[in-house]
């Protein structure tokens, strides 16, 4: 049996440890880092702004995987009256006028930087956090709709009925305005997803991918760089946190 | 100057027990629609997540332009110094208040919290519109208040002028807020122009006289308030001047969109495709609540009778309201444009132009702010002297009159003068702003006796 003679000096017992020290805790911090992933005592941070990028290649039109997901995330009932029932994410088929060449992509709060539904809430219901997500503060919301008003992309719905049964991450109630919150109950617990996006993935469409747009090393702002992408109505210069890709 | 102006209370009578009647069944059919609504929610009412805001803001917008219209009759005596008015004061600042209030309450009830008012009102952000109003709303009762003090009180009537001249700033600036609040809105092709403000600061000048002139024409035949043909012809005139200006600015407006290519399907949608809005906004406001009143004014016979004024009043009320309705619902029935070139479909409605059934309670609701605003008026004339005793001819004629001069007045008036010399040695006589040669002239009309009006 070869006999392995260790030369521990002190000069290399230093450096070994410090390797192995180093080696131990720089995925802790490099991986933090990538997810950041933060305590809930702490505060959105601007470090942060979280979007999503969605392809519309990928995105098939007999797909409602997102949409199912978000009802049963967020507690979404369906009442049966499709003029009045909430929808945070919806389907929406486009064919092009001349041509007849048809996509489908999903739509929803599109998470501006410049929201109108910010800037005409009356009572500062509706805000944006630091890290880019628009909600709206449920104890504050008076119901007056001025936000609904305000939105280019028709994506807030109006309570219209009493509502049972809610989940606790998402809190609802008659007579408030709400929209997508961009499962901000996951970004919080670092979950780094949302669930469409979850569910657009197990359906192997991978049509919708959540990320940090500040981290220029997160996937979305890979992709970001490389493809051309667009905002929807860009010309209204809200800076839009959700973009498309293949429109 | 002092108000000569003869004040009664009005009586308990058979006209105030039947308008009290109506007003308080429109007040319980109100509120009976505000518990239903609060109870069920607003599924029970036409309004969803296409069309969010509805009849009962039709209601309410109405409600507030009128308010702010009415103030006007008080302000042209006021603030303009033409006399005749004078009489009508009083009433001008009581209706103001009625309206406003009884809109206000409308649109809060509508509210889908209205149990958050204090929130509304203790909470703001600036940068909505809908915030300012709340302080312009809540100011405007307090000027209108404040105005309305001014006239009552004999030792104050010298401030008329003054505080009133504020509540005309005041009212135009709460016109412009309601206007803005479409006037803001960036996303929808019906709105986003400031054009919005000055036409519903035009329309409120037209509803409010519209309405004014209905409640004269009530005094005379429910109260026994002689309304005199001068206060007619005025009345007129005023009426033939507001539906020429909320006409000019509506053509502007559309002319406006017509020359933006990316605003013809709206302006195609509401103008030619014969839908609900195009029958509205040919039939009823420019047809009815434009044409035919002017048509009546310019009539020999009727431009000259109360009854064919009253016409032309009630016709001018249902044109500004159609016109509320045609700009607040079509303007969110008209489908947003998220991808132009394509043809939106969804399960959300993109695409396609929404439909709107205003039901029983968002009318309800409505008439509910109209009783509140009548019961308010009905109560306060029963209570205070805000009612002329006559509007005839000699009564009006009388607050032309200037006044006897008191020994106090004169001595008044030659300590101000005195006042005036001392200013004047230290400014050089080409520096003089226009408001002193103003009072210049009313103090050289006012020596000669003349009125100094119109």
């Amino acid at each position: 049996m070869k006999k392995y003679k260790i030369k521990l000096d002190r000069r290399n017992f230093l450096k070994s440890s410090g390797m192995l020290g180093m080696s131990s805790l720089a995925p802790g911090v490099f991986f933090q880092e990538l997810a950041h992933a933060r305590p809930l005592n702490e505060p959105a941070s601007s470090k942060n702004r979280w979007g999503l990028l969605i392809d519309a290649n990928q995105c098939s039109e007999d797909c409602n995987a997102c949409v199912t997901a978000c009802n049963e995330e967020h507690g979404i009932e369906d009442f049966g009256r499709p003029t009045t029932d909430t929808q945070y994410i919806r389907k929406l088929n486009l064919t092009h006028e001349d041509s007849g060449e048809s996509l489908t992509i999903p739509m929803m709060c599109q998470h501006c930087e410049n929201p109108p539904c910010v800037d005409v809430c009356p009572t500062g219901a509706s805000f944006i956090r630091a890290d880019g997500i628009v909600l709206v503060n449920k104890h504050t919301c008076i119901g007056c709709r001025y936000c609904m008003m305000s939105c280019p992309y028709k994506a807030r719905s109006f309570i219209h009925e009493n509502l049972e049964n809610q989940v606790p991450h998402t809190p609802r109630g008659k007579g408030c305005v709400e929209s997508c919150n961009l499962c901000v109950h996951k970004v919080d617990k670092g979950e780094n997803t949302t669930a469409c996006a979850e569910a657009c993935n197990k359906d192997g469409h991978q049509a919708i991918l959540f990320g940090d747009l500040n981290d220029p090393e997160s996937e979305i702002s890979k992709k970001l760089n490389k493809y051309k992408t667009t905002e929807v109505r860009s010309d209204l210069g809200l800076n839009t946190a959700v973009r498309y890709r293949g429109i | 100057m002092r108000d000569k102006t003869d004040y009664i209370i009005v009586e308990f009578s058979k006209a105030i027990f039947i308008y009290g009647l109506v007003a308080m069944s429109f007040i319980g059919l109100g509120f009976y629609s505000f518990v239903t609504l609060e109870h069920e929610g607003h599924w029970l009412t036409g309004m969803n997540n296409q069309i969010v805001w509805g009849l009962p803001h039709v209601f309410a917008i109405f409600l507030i332009i009128a308010a702010s219209g009415v103030l006007n009759i008080a302000s042209i005596s006021s603030v303009f110094n033409i006399k005749i008015y004078k009489p009508l004061g009083r009433l001008s600042a009581l209706l103001a208040i009625s309206l406003l209030t009884g809109g206000l309450i409308v649109l809060v009830l509508d509210l889908g919290r209205p149990d958050r008012l204090i929130v509304a009102m203790t909470t703001f952000n600036f940068k909505s519109i809908f915030a300012w109003n709340v302080f312009l709303y809540s100011g405007f009762m307090a000027v209108v208040a404040l105005y309305l003090w001014m006239m009552f009180e004999a030792r104050y009537n010298k401030f008329v002028g003054k505080v009133g001249t504020f509540a005309f700033a005041w009212r135009v600036t709460l016109t412009t807020g309601t206007g803005s609040i479409f006037a803001f809105l960036v996303a929808k092709e019906a709105y986003n122009g400031a054009l919005l403000a000055p036409l519903f600061i035009a329309l409120s000048l037209l509803v409010g006289t519209a309405f004014f002139y209905k409640i004269l024409f009530w005094m005379d035949r429910g109260l026994g308030i002689p309304l005199g043909s001068e206060i007619i012809k005025r009345f007129r005139k005023l009426l033939i001047y507001f539906i020429f200006t909320v006409f000019y600015i509506t053509i502007l407006s559309h002319l406006t969109n017509l020359y933006v290519t990316k605003n013809h399907g709206y302006e195609f949608f509401l103008l030619f495709s014969g839908n609900i809005y195009t029958f509205l906004f040919w039939g009823c406001q420019m047809i009815i609540g434009t044409l035919f009143p002017l048509l009546i004014l310019y009539n020999k016979k009727l431009s000259k009778s109360a009854s064919g004024l009253l016409y032309a009043s009630i016709l001018v009320l249902f044109g500004g309201f159609s016109m509320l309705y045609v700009i607040i619902i079509s303007g969110q029935a008209f489908p947003l444009d998220l991808f132009p070139g394509y043809i939106e479909r969804s399960s959300f409605f993109d695409g396609v132009e929404a439909t709107y059934v205003p039901s029983i309670y968002e009318f309800m609701l409505g008439l509910g702010g109209v009783g509140i605003a009548a019961a308010i008026y009905l109560f306060a004339i029963m209570v205070l002297d805000f009612t002329p005793r006559s509007l005839d001819n000699a009564a009006t004629a009388m607050a032309n009159v200037p006044e006897p001069v008191t020994e106090e007045q004169l001595e008044e008036e030659k300590e101000s003068q005195e006042e005036v010399v001392d200013e004047k040695s230290s400014v050089p006589p080409d520096q003089k702003t226009t408001e002193e040669l103003e009072t210049e002239e009313k103090n050289k009309s006012a020596d000669e006796g003349k009125p100094a009006e119109e």
